[in-house]
């Protein structure tokens, strides 16, 4: 059996297209002693680090964690490194919880980082592929996300229109501008974005991401250290990760299996029958406005093809009944390495009840979200603000 | 500090036009795939023994199943178009080097035969003349000009 642990401390850099001040440690640092000073510790207590960063090609690096780690305190500790893309920060989390669940640390520090403006991405994406099958037909993540957002809307159409993905990227990027940490912040409408300029149909530019320089940081300890360094520490409550063959026959995008049997691990470990009900609030991996309404379903949420409602009816909206990213998620900033972290983060926040401007009344408990890969790595986190 | 200081401040140092060679081994199934295309205009398949489903391209083991596949078996050069995106941000192909002309056809597709999906380019961008199910055929390169890449097929079109 698993021993409890939490999150007690949290650390974020603030998300821009460029950080020239500080090179790739120093931008992990940042956010790691961020995260020490939250949880109000000695950075002498952290008993092992685990780093998350996406692929190496992004930064045109090789082996990170042969230089960042002495930055972030790894000297005299063990340390490990998660890459599996768009999941490599929510997966050092999950693998730092593991170092506390299993009885072996009682704290342990989870960093994760991506400094995206020191490379080129649409060269980097590119050779992401497979060399035989798969590349030299795209590059960056849009044209594959778009593949997913047309499919997603051909199987739900007239249900599912193409507004109701400018809804998610007119709410999401409202809510960023009460996050200090957010890199857009933007009061725009439904019709800007969709008179936005094509990138991978329906995808357009405001329906995607940014690029982002950032990292993010947080603590997790056990139980007895977690009670004397929070007075409200986020316990992790359930956690599901599945990841899928993505050459598999049939794969489904639009509702993609990961996701779905992630959540259903999640839930069955934290109890929860009714998420929608059980759960206050959902921190999504939207890296393009359609997959919120993708992921929405895919967590069981709402119903297949009730996605454009629940952001049409205001349901995910800040002050709906289920807010989806009140911190304005990944459309507002995705340092790509550490945006499955930073939902964490946010998630574990709200529970905290240290969100700051975008903090939600009376949460309870919390769910986080990534995706990585071709869509075929999916994660699923819960917090919960009591035992 | 402002902007215009920041610049002159903080140094970035560029690694110039850095060109580093690979080569891929295809494999045994690979190989054939690859040579059938070339050779033959050909699209073979293989076929899971467990779950039966066949996949194209060809891989060695089913993922679901976790079985090894070994039988091979001909496919049609038609199929269904599964999904799509019209792209419309340009990029440099890594095996090539060249950029990619754009707009350009991005699409999934299942070949008569063949239960997995193949990715390649849809001769048609404009979206609203593409919708999933519709009827595609592979266009391959011309005789003399096939050199053993799935860059042999040039794209498909609508039948």
């Amino acid at each position: 059996m698993a021993r409890a642990a939490a999150v007690v401390g949290t650390g974020q850099t603030r998300y821009a297209n460029r950080r020239d001040d500080v090179n790739i440690p120093e931008l992990a640092r940042e956010a790691a002693s961020r995260a020490i000073e939250d949880a109000g510790i000695d950075p002498r207590d952290i008993e092992a680090v685990v780093i998350g960063s996406g692929p190496e090609v992004f930064e045109g690096v090789n082996r990170p964690d042969l230089w960042v780690g002495s930055a972030l305190g790894q000297a005299g500790r063990p340390v490990t490194r998660i890459q599996t893309g768009g999941t490599s920060g929510a997966g050092a989390t999950i693998a730092a919880f593991y170092h506390v669940a299993s009885g072996l640390h009682d704290v342990v520090l989870a960093v994760s980082y991506e400094k995206l403006s020191d490379g080129i991405p649409s060269y980097s994406f590119s050779t992401l592929s497979d060399p035989f099958w798969d590349r030299g037909f795209s590059s960056g993540a849009a044209p594959l996300v778009g593949l997913q957002s047309c499919q997603y809307l051909a199987r739900h159409a007239p249900k599912v229109r193409e507004d109701h993905g400018a809804m998610v990227a007119v709410k999401n990027r409202k809510n960023a501008m009460r996050n200090p940490y957010a890199q857009l912040q933007m009061e725009i409408t439904v019709d800007d974005v969709m008179n936005s300029s094509p990138v991978a149909s329906p995808i357009k530019a405001l329906d995607c991401c940014p690029l982002s320089d950032g990292a993010a940081a947080l603590v997790i300890a056990e139980e007895r250290r977690a009670k004397k360094m929070a007075s409200r520490p986020a316990w992790f409550a359930g956690l599901g990760a599945c990841s899928e063959s993505p050459y598999a026959p049939n794969i489904d995008m639009a509702y993609p299996e990961s996701c779905v049997r992630a959540a259903q691990l999640a839930y069955q470990m934290a109890w929860i029958y009714d998420p929608v009900r059980e759960l206050d609030v959902a921190e999504i991996f939207e890296a393009f406005s359609f997959q919120e309404l993708i992921w929405t379903e895919a967590l069981g949420l709402c119903n297949p093809g009730e996605g454009g409602r629940m952001v049409e009816s205001g349901v995910t909206a800040m002050e709906g009944e289920f807010p989806i990213n009140p911190s304005g998620g990944v459309l507002s900033a995705n340092p790509i390495g550490a945006s499955g972290m930073i939902r964490q983060i946010e998630a574990a926040m709200q529970v905290m009840g240290k969100a700051g401007a975008h903090q939600l009344p009376g949460v309870r408990k919390s769910l986080a979200h990534s995706w990585g890969g071709v869509v075929q790595f999916s994660t699923v986190t819960i917090f919960a603000g009591e035992l | 500090m402002a902007a215009a200081e920041d610049k002159k401040m903080f140094l970035v140092i560029e690694s110039g036009n850095v060109a580093q060679p690979f080569r891929w081994s295809a494999g045994t199934y690979g190989s054939k795939f690859l040579t059938e295309i070339r050779d033959n205009k050909k699209f073979w398949g293989i076929k899971c023994p467990k779950c039966g489903k066949v996949y194209v391209p060809i891989r060695s083991v089913c993922g679901p199943c976790y079985a090894e596949m070994t039988e091979l078996v001909p496919v049609s050069d038609e199929g269904n178009l599964i999904t799509f995106s019209v792209v419309s941000f340009g990029f440099v192909d890594p095996s090539t080097g060249k950029q990619k002309p754009v707009p350009y056809g991005y699409a999934v597709i299942k070949l008569d035969g063949a239960d997995s999906y193949l990715i390649h380019y849809i001769d048609e961008t404009d979206p609203e003349k593409l919708k999933a199910g519709m009827r595609v055929r592979a266009v391959f390169e011309e005789d003399g000009k096939r050199t053993g890449s799935m860059m042999d097929i040039k794209h498909f079109e609508l039948i």
